[in-house]
């Protein structure tokens, strides 16, 4: 196993009180295996992710481990993280490509992040050359400033600094939001192929866009109000959902060749829980057609069928479809 | 009947100073039908928000001419801008940002009480608000009262749509107005336009997304580069794609249950992978566009390679 | 300094990372005083300048002589006259008490000279732009380049009587291109932002628009600048003062330190003439800024240390 996270609980320390966006959550990711990790805003998945890399200034550890290639990892001490950072794991963060330092050439921003790691950069500046290369972007990259390149570009050059010192595992926090359809596609293409070569052995993508995941990713994790709802193959995932929030979700996405004189979409009604007081059951109850009354207890995320996990009382009871059903005061 | 007539219309701007002009709209031309979805579909630097602006008054156009209801829109100041306002409004990207954080989300209201009904008693003006809450399915005591900040995205761009639906508006234009809410709400939205539509509104849905395009319109444009290269009625521009652009936008588009084609290594597929930030860099002397041809009826292709 | 936040300095302002679940929620009155009642700097700065505007108001009031009474001169502080009396025997007590309240009325006013034309050009300059900025930007350009000092003897060799009034308000229209940049540029920032479309949309005149909608937007900026205003005031009176440029009638503390120097204070080891006003007026200026940059930590929470 590549990566193994066990029962990890992050919490922001907000002056109404602590919020916690992630509630033992436990997973692993397998050497050379691209995770989609999906949800809608505030569902906690960003929190997730950059946890395991970069525990910024309110968020606090609360508990569980993180392990990768067998070697336990520092999450909870920041200091203590950054002989791992880029080397063990490695993060792009949501908006990177925005916080490129305007004033300093994309070679002199490689230059900088290399010694910040104790990494010559005479060694590894011919591969990074040649990794550009590989994207199909001119070797000159280097010489221009952020924000002479494309969004597209400088998306592109972000992953490729983030991957330069092979880390094992890639969080990319929504790298493919906010570009255009083809340079998606380009970006998308391009984790897959680091993984293929190996310059990265496991990736998380982090995005709310089922679609592009279902492109990319060999499983999708989804997941509810700081909580796995659901985790199993992507084909599985999209093909036969079990979990009724990521039925709901695929029942609501427009596709191409999809027009509402044809089918008219629903949304899912309601909206997600406050994390500052959540509910104590399953916390999808309140907007869920099948709720019951067993749902005021929540659900454990657990296998339900071979490389297929759930928290849902519905599937692990195996309740019937189909209708309300008396619903539980959640 | 045509509500809204573009014609001709282009916009050039100075990249930098002393620079060449840059046209960023080159001699579009299309209408848009009371009752009818048109969406403007477009990458980043087509120039689909320019000519949203243009449509709504905040940007002037360098040239061509847009009429409304027949008279043309660059004639009107003071009164006549506002009665204008009053047929012809505008949703944005970023609701959140549409909002001026420091007051309550329902001042949007206020804001055209003062202009549009200022002899309105508040009795009638509250049932006017419900009404207009009503209609985009919004429950007047979750939003009303509240700051923006305490509303979903959701609820943040409905209530743009019904501040819109006060005034007497005929037009709608909506640039990107879902990419920013999460996808089990853009639905509910989208929906929302439809059943606008059958009521007589005609709508400008400006889009990056294919797929939303495709849900909702009757007629598509698609630009590129400020030019447009294909359009027409929605089915037949996504049934049957012409132009290689068009063909490559929609193989790009990621679908849950068909992975990405390969595509022909044509240099339409790569984005505009050259200096300029996400500007091709389309000489000044193009302003010209290519010249469009019907392929049928209702499905017109531009000719070129440019 | 650095690319990426994997790899920033601890403490680097990065961008981007995972929203805090309660998004976006702009900080409310109760958490601007939590804050502010909090932070070591506003609060420290606050009350030593309380303790000096209170010297002001009660000042004069519990002074047992005045200032125009005559004593015995030059003697040292003692009980009878707390900080001794000057070469024509004026209890210094007194005449540094009345001279703090000059020192701050002098300060008002041209604090609120600079801040009145500042904000009227920068935001005329801003909002409209174009040519009218162009001259704007002029006319400041030459305010800024015009010596104030040179400019004062000039017009002193002219007036020859001039009073607290005349000294406010010529530092006001010396001193107003500072805050004019400063609102030209946040003016210029917040024209674009979403909600100001959309009240352009609403049929909101211009100067509505400026009123209601960007100037509450960046009135803790404004405070900020005009509270420093304030302390550059009354620092700029004293240097006048102090070269004897001071008004003609009325003392402030810089004119006692300038009567101090021209009669030998500092030689003749008279500390207690020149150094009471000095440490004042340092301390004045010192409690302001202090009290500022708390301010602006309260403002700005990325500035705040966790």
């Amino acid at each position: 196993m590549s990566v193994k996270v066990e029962n990890l609980s992050v919490a922001y320390r907000m002056r109404a009180g602590d919020v916690c966006p992630v509630e033992g959550v436990s997973f692993t990711v397998a050497d050379g295996e691209i995770m989609g990790l999906a949800g809608e805003s505030g569902c906690g998945k960003s929190t997730l992710g950059n946890s395991l890399v970069f525990m910024e200034g309110r968020m606090r550890h609360l508990g569980g481990r993180v392990v990768v290639d067998g070697q336990a990892l520092p999450v909870a001490d920041f200091r203590a993280m950054r002989r791992y950072r880029m080397t063990k794991v490695s993060l792009v963060p949501q908006y990177a490509m925005n916080a490129l330092n305007p004033t300093r050439r994309i070679g002199r921003l490689t230059t900088d992040l290399l010694r910040s790691h104790d990494v010559r950069e005479s060694d590894v500046l011919e591969e990074m050359k040649r990794r550009i290369r590989l994207i199909g972007l001119d070797e000159d990259v280097l010489n221009r400033y952020s924000f002479e390149l494309s969004g597209g570009m400088r998306q592109r050059v972000t992953i490729i600094l983030s991957t330069l010192l092979n880390p094992s595992l890639l969080i990319a926090d929504e790298v493919t939001s906010a570009l255009d359809v083809s340079t998606q596609r380009a970006v998308g293409e391009m984790l897959m192929e680091f993984r293929d070569r190996g310059f990265v052995k496991s990736v998380i993508a982090i995005t709310h866009d089922l679609s592009v995941l279902a492109q990319i990713t060999d499983s999708i994790m989804v997941m509810y109000a700081g909580r796995l709802a659901e985790k199993a193959s992507a084909a599985d995932i999209v093909n036969a959902p079990l979990h009724p929030y990521t039925q709901m979700l695929l029942a609501s996405l427009p596709e191409v060749g999809v027009r509402y004189d044809k089918v008219t979409l629903t949304g899912i009604p309601g909206r997600p829980p406050s994390l500052v007081n959540p509910p104590r059951g399953c916390r999808f109850a309140d907007r869920c057609p099948f709720a019951r009354a067993k749902c005021a207890e929540a659900p454990p995320f657990e296998q339900v069928q071979p490389g297929r996990q759930v928290a849902c009382w519905k599937v692990s009871e195996g309740w019937p479809e189909g209708g309300e059903h008396e619903r539980s005061a959640a | 009947m045509s509500a809204l007539q573009l014609d001709q219309v282009s916009r050039l701007f100075r990249a930098s100073a002393g620079g060449d002009m840059t046209p960023a709209l080159r001699k579009v031309s299309f209408g848009i039908d009371q009752g009818e979805v048109v969406t403007l579909i477009g990458e980043s630097g087509s120039g689909k928000t320019t000519l949203g602006k243009i449509i709504l008054r905040l940007i002037p156009a360098s040239s061509g001419t847009v009429t409304f209801e027949g008279k043309d829109i660059s004639a009107f100041k003071g009164p006549s801008l506002r009665e204008y306002y009053r047929h012809v409004q505008g949703v944005f990207q970023d609701p959140f940002s549409s909002y001026n954080p420091i007051y309550k989300a329902d001042r949007v209201f206020e804001l055209v009480r003062g202009v549009y009904f200022p002899a309105m008693g508040q009795p009638a003006w509250e049932e006017k608000i419900e009404s207009a809450l009503a209609a985009v399915a919004l429950n007047p005591g979750d939003v009303l009262g509240k700051y923006p900040h305490q509303l979903s995205g959701g609820q943040q761009q409905r209530l743009l749509i019904a501040r819109a639906l006060l005034l007497d508006v005929k037009l709608l234009v909506a640039d990107e107005i879902i990419s920013m809410l999460d996808a089990s709400t853009r639905v509910d939205i989208l929906n929302l336009l439809v059943s606008l539509k059958r009521s007589g509104l005609a709508i400008l849905f400006i889009t990056h997304d294919l797929s939303l395009g495709n849900y909702v319109s009757d007629r598509t444009v698609i630009l590129r580069h400020g030019a447009i290269v294909e359009m027409g009625d929605t089915v037949k521009v996504f049934g049957n794609p012409r132009h290689p652009y068009t063909r490559n936008l929609l193989t790009a588009v990621p679908e849950l249950h068909k992975k990405w084609q390969p595509t022909a290594a044509d240099a339409v597929t790569r984005p505009a992978d050259v200096a300029g930030a996400g500007h091709a860099p389309v000489p000044a002397t193009a302003l010209d566009p290519p010249r469009l041809t019907e392929y049928e009826e209702n499905h017109l292709v531009a000719e070129d390679a440019a | 300094m650095s690319a990426l936040k994997g790899s920033a300095p601890i403490g680097t302002l990065t961008t981007g990372g995972p929203a805090p679940p309660l998004e976006a929620a702009p900080r409310r009155h109760g958490d601007l005083l939590y804050y502010a009642l909090h932070n070591k700097k506003l609060v420290f700065g606050l009350s030593l300048e309380l303790v000096f505007v209170l010297a002001a108001i009660f000042g004069p009031v519990i002074s047992p002589h005045n200032m125009t009474d005559f004593f015995g001169s030059n003697q040292a502080p003692s009980a009878q006259h707390w900080l001794g009396t000057d070469n024509l025997g004026h209890d210094l007590f007194a005449e540094v008490v009345s001279g703090l309240q000059v020192s701050y009325m002098v300060g008002a006013i041209g604090a609120l000279c600079a801040a009145f034309v500042g904000m009227a050009l920068g935001f005329t300059a801003g909002w409209r732009g174009g040519i009218l900025d162009e001259i704007l930007q002029l006319i400041t350009n030459i305010v800024v380049m015009i010596p104030a000092l040179v400019l004062l003897i000039v017009i002193g060799a002219y007036l020859k009587t001039r009073g607290v009034l005349f000294e406010g308000v010529f530092i006001g229209l010396t001193t107003w291109p500072w805050v004019a940049r400063a609102v030209r540029a946040q003016t210029f920032t917040l024209k674009s932002r979403e909600f100001v479309d959309l009240a352009r949309l609403s049929g909101r005149r211009a100067y509505s628009i400026v009123v209601r909608d960007i100037a509450p937007n960046m009135a803790s900026y404004l405070l900020l600048v005009v509270i420093l205003l304030f302390g550059a005031s009354m620092l700029l009176a004293a240097n006048f003062d102090f070269l004897g440029l001071g008004p003609t009638t009325g003392t402030s503390l810089g004119t006692i330190m300038n009567q101090s120097t021209l009669w030998s204070a500092l030689q003749l080891n008279y500390w207690w003439w020149f150094l009471p006003p000095g440490l004042l007026l340092t301390g004045m200026v010192a409690a302001l800024l202090i009290a500022n940059v708390g301010l602006d930590e309260v403002f700005n929470p990325k500035l705040r240390e966790q």
